[in-house]
């Protein structure tokens, strides 16, 4: 099934060795996405390769706590279609309604597939799966706040982690490489055919070779300096479309969660707030009453976190500094706490000593999760738009954090656990619909690797004056001061030159470890490069984009322009034409030497996926 | 680096690179062992870094990223989540094998802390260990839920599960795979190639347990053999250093019960396939 060949490439000047492998489909990433998108593949008998820097069960979604979105309906009578509004809304009407079909959907089935599997949710009296409310749900397209969060305990994330990759050791036809850095995808002839990476253990190089590679490597929250995400989450998959030449798409699109602790950044799920919990401000007010009279603090998250950093504007933030607020959650019974939300008991004694119990837990808006990335349509094909029309990367799928499609300028709650399951499967079912296992493959030439490893080999011996940690450390501080929850001219253009700074400051890296085992120093480095290589188009994009919409919050620009207005009648309103409005995607391409963006732009796919929903026309956002 | 430098004043708080011992005033001194297998003229060492409290949050991982990003880069373990739910950073902090992320540094400044890898299992580089045999042996326990009747595809419901027998599971879900315990076993030390340990016992213990499950007379027979369980001469390491507090030792005894027969699997509560049946009905 898999070693074929070794190829040893003379023209070097150190000769290195590739140990060539092939299968029929390639997965770079074994969190949700990667692990959905194996085992459907290998339930249609393809062969799979797996290939991950982590272990499976050590990927970010294990960090998942409160939920996944599911209309199932154990709780009260629910419709997909209400789901779907909801995510549409959610997205400010920027994801794409098609794959929002998709992905509300299927979700249903994708719950129960995953509880057949062994998935342990808690359970209702009635010994149904258990849902809670989040932040944006609701019933009858905004008129009553759901239950509809699928959740075990507020450890969702790592039940559904394990039970994939448990699932997973079931097919013999998956392979895993495990503790192996992918460094790039390979192109032949138009087609992408593989990807080369670095075997961890001894920096051996192999180059697997596969029909379809779906790349599916998590987001990058770790270019700020304050995140909720693991180490890990460096965005390389992001960097290495790229490089490849794929433009990313809505790069400047993040979301700031409400609720990170203050220090630690850790998370507090929002299901501390389904489950009844509220925020309070020092003067001790219930103050999202102000802001969300109707969902409160079940607003959308982008709504509670700029709803925080104006209470803390104002003065009215806690503690010394004034800089923060209190999630309160003590006035909840204990047995509840216990039940419902130990993990987050746990890490809040753990990180900050509160017993939630009885004291408020300080938190803050936290870099969270990344809504942009590599644009794929609804069968999670990767596109590239081009000449009025999406075209797909032949041979090149994605999905996970690492994507953009449904979420749009604002991600639901609970609703990426979700979105990376039903695209692994999706990815998996059309990978099945074009092809069979087995199917030949092109030879490939022994240059295709020429380009990756020119960059390898620099950034393996360089030796220059700025150590990775204090490059890092300088992208961090831009991110974390420049490009925040509130965005402006004069912040941007600052946060723009020196991030381009940093993108050249990488031309004098200096990597200290040289020795071939386990070199994380290396692997630091690398990630480093991906994540500049991908905060360059974050910064332009934001800069870029003169309005305000979802997480993207301009104090110049702090109107959402669409092409018509959308806040009274469309009668007798003509469309602005798509140069003239913002409700489009940002598509940006780096030039790789400079750093350069360059910026264009895609329609929104209004019309979902069939007739058995309507596409939702924008409105005026409010909760 | 000129670039750099030039512009640190832009962030109060970016800190000069030291290369020298830490200044202040609570300086802390850890004790790291260091190997690579692949010197193997070089014995291992522990190596002593110095590191100032005062300018370092609060656990141990927080001190080592300190020292790699600020002293050393070469010093290897493995990181992720850094809130103790992904279970990489699993190693020997004085003496008891816990999760770096989650361990507050010892405050007392007059005794170093010694940080070794997990005992006993062979060492990739410094910190890092080889679980390769660790997975292979969770992998034998097949991890999954199995039922006589596999879902028919497109007709997926859930499977019913009554909150009693769900909390069978409280306490042994959790597991993150960490190694901490099987690497505090000294049956596991002496016999770690056919005792599975205390980590993967607990999982095929989970899986016995589950109401949904029906492969447990299989599950059991597979632990029957003279090795796979009866290692465990209950010595209670494995419950005295779990980080998340679970309690395999337990979970073992348990399947000593069901395995003697003095137990047996209570039946479901509630009927698993119950929303299947009915809507067959309908
Ligand atoms: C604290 C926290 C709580 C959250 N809670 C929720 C929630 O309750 N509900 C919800 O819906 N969402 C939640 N999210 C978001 C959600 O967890 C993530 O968006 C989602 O898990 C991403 O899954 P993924 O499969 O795309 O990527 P990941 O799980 O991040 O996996 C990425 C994989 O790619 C691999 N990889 C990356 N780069 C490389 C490379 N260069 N070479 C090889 N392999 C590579 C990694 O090893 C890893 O296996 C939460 C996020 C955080 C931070
Ligand atoms: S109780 Fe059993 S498994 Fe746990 S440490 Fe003792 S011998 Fe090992
Ligand atoms: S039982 Fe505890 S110590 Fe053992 S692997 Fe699981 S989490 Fe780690
Ligand atoms: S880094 Fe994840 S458990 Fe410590």
């Amino acid at each position: 099934m898999s070693t074929l060949s070794i190829s040893v490439l003379p023209t070097r000047s150190a000769s290195y060795v590739i140990h060539n492998h092939q299968h029929d489909a390639l997965i770079i990433g074994a969190g949700g996405a990667g692990l959905r998108a194996a085992v459907g593949l290998a339930q249609q008998q393809f062969s799979v390769a797996i290939v991950s820097k982590l272990f499976p069960t050590r990927s970010h979604t294990i960090a998942a706590q409160g939920g996944m979105n599911a209309s199932i309906g154990s709780m009260h009578e629910d419709d997909w279609r209400w789901h779907f509004y909801d995510t549409v809304k959610g997205s400010d009407w920027l994801g794409d309604q098609d794959s929002i079909q998709l992905l509300t959907q299927q979700a249903p089935v994708v719950a129960f597939e995953l509880e057949n599997m062994g998935m342990p949710f808690s359970r209702t009296q009635d010994g149904k799966i258990y849902q809670r409310s989040f932040g944006g749900g609701s019933t009858h397209n905004g008129k009553n706040v759901a239950k509809r969060t699928c959740c075990v305990a507020d450890r969702t994330g790592h039940s559904l982690l394990h039970t994939l990759y448990g699932y997973s050791t079931k097919f013999t036809n998956i392979e895993l490489f495990s503790e192996f850095f992918v460094l790039d995808i390979l192109i032949q002839d138009g087609e992408v055919v593989g990807a080369l990476a670095m075997d961890m253990d001894d920096s051996s190089l192999h180059r697997f070779q596969a029909k379809n590679t779906v790349i599916a490597t998590g987001g990058y929250p770790r270019m700020w300096y304050s995140c909720t995400a693991a180490h890990t989450c460096t965005g390389d998959g992001c960097a290495m479309a790229t490089r490849a030449g794929i433009p990313l798409q809505d790069m400047e699109f993040i979301q700031f969660h409400p609720t990170g602790m203050y220090g630690s950044g850790c998370l507090m799920t929002e299901g501390c707030r389904g489950e009844g919990g509220f925020l309070v401000n020092s003067a001790g007010e219930r103050f999202m009453e102000k802001y969300a009279p109707k969902a409160r603090d079940l607003a959308s998250r982008d709504v509670v976190s700029r709803s925080i950093a104006t209470e803390i504007r104002q003065g009215r933030g806690v503690g010394p500094k004034k800089d923060h607020m209190y999630l309160q959650l003590h006035h909840l019974p204990p047995e509840k706490l216990h039940e419902r939300l130990p993990g987050i008991s746990e890490t809040a004694f753990t990180f900050t000593g509160v017993d939630v119990t009885k004291e408020p837990i300080p938190v803050i808006p936290t870099v969270h999760y990344t809504m942009g990335g590599i644009p794929i349509n609804y069968k999670g094909e990767v596109i590239i738009y081009q000449d009025g029309s999406d075209c797909s990367v032949p041979g090149l799928y994605a999905a996970g954090e690492a994507v953009s499609n449904c979420h749009g300028a604002n991600r639901l709650g609970a609703n990426s656990i979700l979105d990376i399951v039903v695209f692994g499967k999706a990815i998996a079912q059309n990978i099945g619909k074009a092809n069979k296992p087995g199917e030949k493959q092109p030879l490939l030439k022994d240059n295709l690797v020429e380009a990756s490893l020119d960059n390898f080999e620099k950034v393996r011996n360089a030796n220059g004056s700025a150590p990775t940690c204090d490059l890092r450390e300088g992208m961090r501080f831009t991110m974390q001061n420049k490009c925040g929850v509130f965005r402006e001219a004069k912040l941007l253009n600052e946060a723009d030159e020196e991030i381009q700074k940093w993108y050249k400051t990488f031309e004098c890296i200096k990597v200290s470890d040289r020795r071939l085992n386990w070199n994380s120093d290396l692997i630091e480095t690398l990630e480093l490069q991906n994540m500049l290589q991908t905060a360059v188009q974050v910064v332009a994009c934001a800069k870029n984009r003169t309005e305000s919409r979802g997480a993207h919050f301009r104090d110049d620009f702090p109107k959402r322009e669409d092409e018509m207005d959308y806040s009274k009648s469309t009668e007798g309103q003509t469309k602005k034409p798509i140069e003239q409005h913002w409700r489009k995607h940002s598509s940006s391409l780096v030039d790789i030497p400079t750093g350069k963006v360059t910026i264009t732009y895609r329609p929104v796919i209004d019309k979902p996926l069939t007739n058995e929903v309507e596409w939702i026309p924008p409105v005026p956002r409010v909760y | 680096m000129p670039l750099l430098r030039l512009t640190s004043g832009a962030f109060g708080q970016l800190r000069t690179f030291a290369t020298s011992p830490a200044l202040g005033k609570r300086v802390k001194t850890f004790a790291v062992y260091r190997w690579n297998p692949d010197e193997p003229d070089k014995k291992p060492f522990t190596q002593n870094y110095e590191v100032d409290l005062d300018d370092c949050a609060p656990m141990v991982l927080d001190a080592l990223l300190k020292i790699k990003n600020e002293i050393d880069p070469t010093l290897t373990f493995r990181r992720s989540c850094r809130e103790g739910v992904c279970g990489s950073c699993a190693m020997n902090i004085d003496g008891v094998n816990t999760l770096a992320c989650i361990s507050h540094i010892d405050q007392n400044l007059s005794k170093p802390s010694k940080i070794y890898p997990l005992p006993h299992m062979y060492v990739v580089k410094d910190l890092v260990p080889d679980l390769t045999n660790f997975y292979r042996q969770y992998q034998s326990i097949e991890p999954w839920l199995q039922r006589d009747k596999e879902p028919v595809k497109g007709k997926e419901t859930q499977l019913l599960q009554d909150v009693e027998d769900r909390a069978k599971l409280d306490g042994l879900y959790e597991c993150v795979l960490c190694a901490c315990c099987s690497t505090s076993c000294p049956s596991y030390w002496w016999n770690g190639d056919k005792y599975l340990g205390p980590a993967v016992l607990m999982q095929a213990y989970r899986w016995i347990i589950d109401s949904r499950d029906e492969a447990t007379a299989k599950r059991l027979s597979k632990l029957k053999d003279t090795y796979s369980v009866y290692r465990c001469h209950t010595i209670m390491n494995c419950t005295r250093t779990c980080p998340k507090g679970l309690n395999p030792g337990r979970a073992i005894a348990q399947i000593k019960t069901l395995l003697s027969g003095i137990v047996k699997k209570q039946a479901p509560i509630l009927d698993p396939a119950g929303l299947e049946k009915q809507s067959a009905a309908n």
